[in-house]
């Protein structure tokens, strides 16, 4: 395959704080060294990395630096990487938006950038007439959109709405629209920004879908940034891991979520776990949801002392979760995130994780603790190593109800009664 | 075996590296952006587009009550409204293209950000916006024309008149060339754009527009002859030489005057274009 894309030593600095008036001097500096004394730029040679967590003295940091690869045609790359890695200062040199300040990047292709969805929309204009802004911004003829206006519309399922003004669509609807229009661009290298969060889960399915056809069916080469590692993984073929800047990875992509994920054992809050205070794992197996049932099926946080619960664990498992000798899901239930009270393992039934399966459920015919709010940790190992780990992934209150039927109810100290409720009966002699 | 690219992205581009064909290929953007701009520049007003016409009218009312009334500054005869509308509709035109095009990376910093195309597009955009409601000012022009030359007073158009198409594209050129030098500047230092709102002010006054040009004849300020001064200023020789053609008012400015300003407005036109096209790179980093 014919190389699309070659990225050579390609770097940018970028000034901190305010830009103007304050570092005139270092402006005038860099001029009197630059082109009177033709000397090398005294503030390129700072060799700061670039990490947002920690103050400097230096005016200057490199947002990127020293990047070098090659993207082959057909190649599906995803760029992973903490906020702040450099990722879309990548994709903005890449677009011509912005130019590095050191490098070469050699591009063999008409390049279709998707920074952001919808960028140019009017809001007093109608959908349709947006969608021929839209593409005209990104580069399209007028007749190209024209022929393709019916896809267009369709794809965005927005048909009904297209004679409407935008301002009157909602946000998901814009998003649509305006991945519609890109995604009909036809470019040989389709750039992406992560902006596909906004829409919804069906809506993301088909955007990966239409991006895995124009790779696959029609050749096209796709740049990816997300951190949503599920879309990823589904799209891309090979991956690069930006870390402050520089290149910290590039592989398969299964390799570059390891290795990113491996290093980044706090991952980014999770929308399906609100309460999660701290993940962390390599990745070969993702918890995806926590559901507490009740007997009849219903979600429920609050149960009664003794009723059944249901533990339901939605995972997605990688391949290499099929060919591992041992692996398990387990279910801590703490007190105060700190205190065990109980330990549910699937390691007592099977050896292995059932990798054909996307959920597990714990079953607990008797929930015998005491009265308290308790803490529920997921976790998951492979080969006795994390996989993934969620502490606090969801809160189970319980409550007392007259177990006993004795209309009585225990104190509610916690040091004098435990956090385990014993069934039993009292008789006098 | 050595790669074929059609790109190569690289830190700095050459001094004269400007990108015609690109624009070009751009063509229908430019048309689409301009329909935007006229579709929606009067979107949820009453009035619409009459405001078009009733801001020059307020405008030459209140010149005549203070020109022409308080001051008494004479017009060489010409019907007041007729010799102010005429300026008013020239000046007007001159100032929004150049208050829209000094302001093109400042407005445009969101769309900028997040897409490429040639960003002179913007700024042509905003001169061939212009031009629509600029057209419907003339027609107010002429039907105040008319209804002057119906009624018999003395307004004679002669063959200078033909140079209209003319001085209107000089027009344009001089405001889009002044207006993207100053966009340029407005990236990095906003200094420019309040001083700029500032020197528009001034330059009107310097522009026979309240006055006619006869009047400043044979006058000196300070040893130096204020008629050829104020032929200096690149647009008067445009403004007095459509009042000439198209009123008869006062005497052709010359040949030599306009060839000046047609020489200057290609000069401002390269000089922007060069300044603008190197801002471009990089103005997404100190805007």
């Amino acid at each position: 395959m014919p190389t699309v894309l070659e990225f050579n030593n390609v770097s940018k600095l970028y000034h901190l704080g305010k830009v103007n008036t304050q570092y005139f001097s270092d402006e005038f500096s860099r001029w009197w060294t630059t082109k009177v004394r033709r000397k090398e730029d005294p503030f390129l040679k700072i060799d700061e990395t670039n990490d947002c967590s920690h103050k400097s003295e230096s005016h200057y940091i490199w947002a990127l630096k020293d990047i070098n690869f090659k993207v082959e045609q057909g190649d599906v790359v995803g760029i992973i990487g903490k906020n702040g890695a450099g990722k879309s200062t990548l994709l903005k040199i890449l677009s011509k938006i912005t130019s590095p300040t050191t490098g070469t990047i050699k591009v063999n292709g008409r390049i279709g950038s998707l920074l952001e969805v919808g960028t140019g929309f009017h809001p007093d204009m109608t959908g349709r007439e947006n969608i021929f802004l839209n593409g005209a911004i990104l580069g399209m003829r007028r007749q190209e959109i024209a022929k393709k206006l019916d896809e267009i519309v369709d794809f965005s399922g927005c048909e009904r709405f297209i004679d409407t003004p935008v301002k009157r669509y909602s946000s998901g609807m814009k998003t649509r629209l305006g991945f519609a229009v890109a995604a009909h661009l036809d470019p040989e290298i389709l750039v992406v920004d992560e902006v596909l969060a906004v829409g919804d889960i069906e809506f993301r399915k088909k955007a990966i879908d239409k991006m895995r056809e124009l790779s696959q069916t029609e050749g096209r080469t796709v740049l990816f940034v997300s951190h949503n590692m599920t879309s990823i993984k589904k799209l891309c073929k090979s991956g690069i891991v930006l870390k402050n800047g520089r290149m910290d990875y590039i592989g398969n992509i299964d390799g570059a979520i390891d290795h990113y994920l491996m290093k980044n054992p706090v991952l980014e809050s999770d929308a399906a776990f609100p309460y999660a205070t701290k993940r962390r794992g390599n990745g070969a197996l993702r918890f995806q949801y926590i559901r507490l049932l009740s007997k009849n099926g219903l979600e429920r946080s609050v149960f009664e002392v003794g009723e059944e619960c249901v533990i339901e664990v939605g995972f997605e498992a990688t391949d290499a979760l099929k060919v591992c000798k041992e692996s398990r899901i387990t279910i801590s239930i703490t007190y105060s995130s700190q205190q065990a009270v109980a330990w549910l393992s699937s390691s007592l039934f099977v050896d292995r994780i059932d990798s054909n399966s996307t959920t597990i459920r714990f079953r607990i015919p008797k929930l015998m603790l005491t009265e308290g709010i308790y803490n529920v940790k997921l976790y998951a190992s492979m080969n006795s190593e994390s996989a993934d780990e969620i502490f606090d992934a969801a809160q189970l209150e319980v409550i007392y109800h007259d177990y006993l039927g004795t209309g009585k109810a225990p104190p509610k100290d916690v040091t004098s009664v435990g956090h385990t409720f014993l069934d039993y009966a009292v008789s006098w002699k | 075996m050595e790669e074929k690219y059609s790109s190569i992205i690289t830190p700095r581009n050459k001094l004269f590296e400007v990108n015609f064909k690109e624009i070009w290929d751009y063509r229908d953007l430019l048309l689409l952006f301009v329909k935007r701009d006229i579709v929606t520049s009067y979107k949820q007003t009453i009035l619409g587009p009459l405001w078009w016409i009733i801001q020059p009218s307020m405008t030459v009312i209140i010149y005549m009550v203070v020109f022409g009334g308080i001051a008494g500054i004479p017009t060489d005869g010409i019907p007041k409204p007729l010799f102010y509308l005429s300026g008013v509709c020239l000046w007007q035109y001159f100032s929004d293209c150049l208050n829209k095009t000094s302001n093109t990376f400042v407005t445009n910093s969101g769309i900028f950000g997040k897409v490429y195309f040639p960003r002179l597009i913007m700024p042509l955009e905003a001169v061939i916006s212009n031009l629509v409601r600029f057209g419907i000012q003339v027609g107010l022009f002429v039907v105040v024309y008319v209804f002057y030359a119906i009624s018999g007073t003395n307004v004679s158009p002669n063959g200078y008149l033909l140079l209209f198409p003319l001085l209107v594209m000089m027009l344009a050129g001089l405001a889009l060339g002044f207006g993207i030098i100053i966009s340029s500047m407005t990236t990095k230092y906003r200094d420019f754009q309040v001083l700029f709102s500032f020197i528009v002010t001034l330059w009107m006054y310097a522009t026979p527009i309240v006055y006619p040009l006869s009047q400043v004849k044979g006058k000196v300020l300070g040893g130096i002859d204020l008629y050829s001064l104020m032929l200096l200023n690149p647009v008067t020789p445009l403004f007095e030489t459509f009042k000439h053609g198209a009123l008869g008012e006062g005497e052709f400015v010359g040949w030599g005057w306009l060839a000046y300003s047609f020489a200057f407005m290609v000069v401002i036109l390269v000089f922007g274009v060069l300044i603008f096209n190197k801002v471009q790179r990089n103005f997404m980093d100190t805007v």
